[in-house]
């Protein structure tokens, strides 16, 4: 059983956990996820670990299905009933000097340990975040502590510029040539926008993938996607990938393989919390 | 009193049109006067063939005498002594290849049904005796980490803990027991028994953790020098499941047999609480000819699916999986494709699979494996409309711990190199057995590799004392 210790409402979306999770946090590094279950029978989700400390993990979710809304059901004290972890392969944040990371909605949340790292080992960091409107804006702070120049936009402009992250990376790879990577997490379609555009530029970027997964071990095969025309486990073999070669259209395809079960799962468990709290 | 029929005692099943709509156990066992009755079937051979043809040794005839007396309890620790999982090897060995293959009463007629038998002393046992008196607490000081819960991982620290050790299991999904947990059904292997062998290790003093990840969460070298794990066994099983590399492998509705079986037994997919997605298909097709195709087969029967082919690019004869289970399998409604060999996947619009492209094939020369390898019959393409591809053409050892322990010395494809006489593997203090070492084998095989890993264990543990 892993203690929740603090719980923090980003948004009306999206919430921030801070576990007890000692064993985890130990070894974790910017970039690697843990697998969690929050009801026997449950499904097993991966969330990208965005912050630890000596003796705890932090995630950040968006409530967007059965096993996000039971997450976040729960409270300060309560406890996770299994976390698994830390998986994946760190995010690879030497060799580079002059990176630019763009983060996405939820997806900031894995961007943000991703450039505190770089900035912890003094690359000079641009950060790019993206929102659909002020209102989901999340980690605002935290990234303009570890950039060196940050920007932050939303669709509708109701926070800052309006536009979406594309533009304002094309600004600057139009001005200056000198990066040597993007770093980009955030939706599907984003990552593959962002991709689009440093092919153009030449300028090599990685993604993290965020496949839908099982045991988080290689067992399985459901996070598989195709990578340079091979098939890869995101779990083993990500979760970051050089994003120039990843088949984005059927990884798009592929996370959308449950979404009519999952849409029924959760409205199934709404009714039944909402019917539970009026019985109390 | 000798019983000279020439056919096994019958074993009552559920019917076939009642069970392929349900996850409850098929076959139901004997009762005390059916085991018996087999039980008379039984020669009591001198020269005990069919004890050379369990891969762990069990003295079949001494437990079958204890059965023909009625002494249920005292059969169970003949078996117990060399096979500490036998109400799970009573229901998942291929016996027909096994003991009973050299039963000689299997040259005129049926062979004594070797594999009910132990199943039913097992589960006499496990309903008839408690674990409650038994806790055992280590009287050796050393401690000992198991890698993986599955059959090897649970034999080896059975084994150790009886010889006092202070055993640790780390098991990295939220449940122990590997594949018996995640991959046999609970139709064939229900997993309340699973749970009564895990728990009686728990009582014999084993520690399981579940949800760590050897080589993630603690790496090897912090098991040894930060935890003081004095021996290590790795049995993390051959977890990773092999595609076959034809087009649109990766289209929605294509599934792993692991990925699909663990959705449905580990995650209870087929029950109406869990929150587990699964597709819902009408038709299926399941590619391969072991017992994991046969369980991803009936699976999908039970999940509603109203057609569900089988896949296999040899016949019948050389298909690896437990007789029985094929035969369950055609008769709960499973269509066989034999010599048919998938080329490719067809999928619509919305990336979801909607058919699958096969050539027919033939028997040529036996190969290296002394099967006949199967050959393309030119011009013999078909397609089968399917809304639900299973893959189940095997699995390869899982790379986790290899990828995190630079010095393991592996094979090309993956498995853990070991002394063929200890199970040792190039690494002083680490030991490796089941599918991590062999690729996918049988339950069996593996709980022997891990007792024999126990015994080097012990062996290397007393000269360092
Ligand atoms: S999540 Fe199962 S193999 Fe990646």
């Amino acid at each position: 059983m892993f203690k929740i210790i603090k719980k923090e409402i980003l948004n009306p979306t999206v919430t921030l956990m801070k576990i007890e999770a000692p064993l985890i946090a130990k070894n974790a590094k910017a970039g690697q996820f843990v697998i969690l279950r929050v009801s026997s029978d449950g499904e097993r989700i991966p969330l990208t670990i965005a912050d630890y400390d000596n003796n705890t993990i932090t995630i950040i979710f968006q409530i967007v299905g059965a096993t996000t809304y039971k997450l976040n059901q729960l409270n300060e004290n309560d406890t996770i009933l299994d976390v698994v972890g830390p998986l994946g392969n760190p995010t690879n944040t030497k060799d580079y000097k002059k990176v630019i990371v763009i983060g996405g909605g939820v997806g900031c949340a894995i961007a943000y340990p991703v450039a505190k790292q770089f900035h912890l080992e003094k690359s000079n960091v641009t950060s790019i975040i993206g929102f659909r409107n002020k209102d989901l804006i999340i980690l605002e702070n935290e990234f303009k502590q570890v950039s060196n120049q940050f920007y932050i936009l939303t669709d509708d402009g109701s926070y800052n510029k309006k536009g979406f992250v594309t533009n304002q990376l094309e600004e600057l790879l139009k001005q200056d040539s000198s990066y040597d990577l993007v770093i980009a997490i955030g939706p599907l379609v984003m990552m593959k926008a962002v991709c689009n555009l440093t092919k153009i530029y030449n300028v090599k970027t990685i993604v993290s993938m965020n496949s839908i997964m099982i045991d988080g071990t290689g067992m399985c095969g459901c996070c598989r996607l195709t990578v340079d025309g091979k098939t890869r486990f995101a779990c083993i073999d990500g979760p970051d990938f050089d994003g120039h070669s990843i088949d984005f259209d059927e990884a798009i395809e592929r996370s959308k393989m449950y979404h009519s079960i999952e849409r029924n799962a959760y409205d199934h468990v709404c009714n039944l919390l909402k019917e539970e709290k009026k019985n109390v | 009193m000798f019983n000279p029929s020439k056919e096994k005692t019958y074993m009552p099943v559920q019917d076939a049109n009642v069970r392929n709509k349900n996850f409850d156990e098929v076959s139901l066992g004997y009762d005390c006067n059916s085991a018996i009755n087999e039980a008379n079937r039984c020669l009591n051979c001198k020269n005990t063939p069919c004890v050379s043809g369990c891969p762990v040794g069990v003295k079949i005839p001494d437990f079958i005498g204890k059965i023909k007396e009625g002494k249920f309890e005292e059969a169970y620790e003949i078996i117990n002594n060399t096979n500490t999982l036998a109400a799970i090897c009573g229901r998942v060995c291929p016996q027909e290849n096994q003991c009973e293959k050299n039963c000689v009463r299997a040259k005129n007629g049926e062979a004594v049904a070797i594999g009910r038998l132990e199943r039913f002393v097992a589960d006499f046992h496990l309903n008839n005796s408690s674990d409650d008196n038994i806790k055992k607490v280590a009287s050796k000081n050393q401690k000992v980490a198991v890698i993986g819960s599955g059959p090897a991982g649970l034999s080896c620290a059975s084994e150790l803990a009886k010889r006092g050790y202070q055993v640790t299991i780390f098991e990295a999904l939220h449940l122990a027991g590997g594949v018996l947990v995640y991959g046999i059904p609970e139709f064939r292997l229900p997993k309340s028994i699973v749970q009564k062998q895990i728990d009686h290790l728990i009582s014999l003093g084993v520690e399981i953790k579940t949800n760590v990840v050897i080589g993630k969460t603690i790496t090897i070298e912090e098991l040894k020098n930060t935890y003081n794990y004095k021996a290590i066994f790795i049995a993390s099983g051959a977890g990773l499941p092999r595609f076959m590399n034809i087009e649109n492998e990766n289209a929605n509705g294509v599934y792993s047999a692991n990925e699909y079986l663990t959705r449905i037994n580990l995650m209870k997919a087929y029950k109406e609480t869990s929150d587990t997605p699964i597709v819902k298909a009408n038709k299926v097709a399941v590619v391969g000819g072991g017992n994991v195709a046969m369980d991803a087969a009936r699976c999908a029967k039970r999940m509603g699916a109203k057609e569900v082919y089988i896949i296999y690019r040899r016949s019948k004869e050389e298909m690896p999986a437990r007789q029985e289970e094929v035969e369950h399998a055609l008769e709960e409604g499973i269509e066989f494709k034999f010599l048919t060999n998938p080329i490719s996947i067809g999928k619509d619009s919305n990336n979801f699979v909607n058919k699958i492209r096969c050539v027919k094939m033939k028997l040529g020369e036996p190969d290296a494996s002394n099967r006949r390898s199967p050959i393309v019959i030119e011009n013999s393409e078909f397609d089968i409309e399917v809304d639900c591809v299973i893959m189940a053409i095997g699995t390869s050892p899982n790379p986790l711990i290899r990828n995190s322990l630079s010095d393991l010395k592996v094979e090309k494809w993956g498995g853990i190199i070991v002394d063929e006489e200890t199970n040792a593997t190039s690494i002083e203090s680490i030991y490796a057995g089941g599918d991590a070492v062999t690729g996918s084998a049988t339950v069996i095989l593996a709980m022997g590799a891990g007792k024999k890993a126990a015994d080097s264990i012990d062996k290397y543990l007393s000269l360092k004392k």
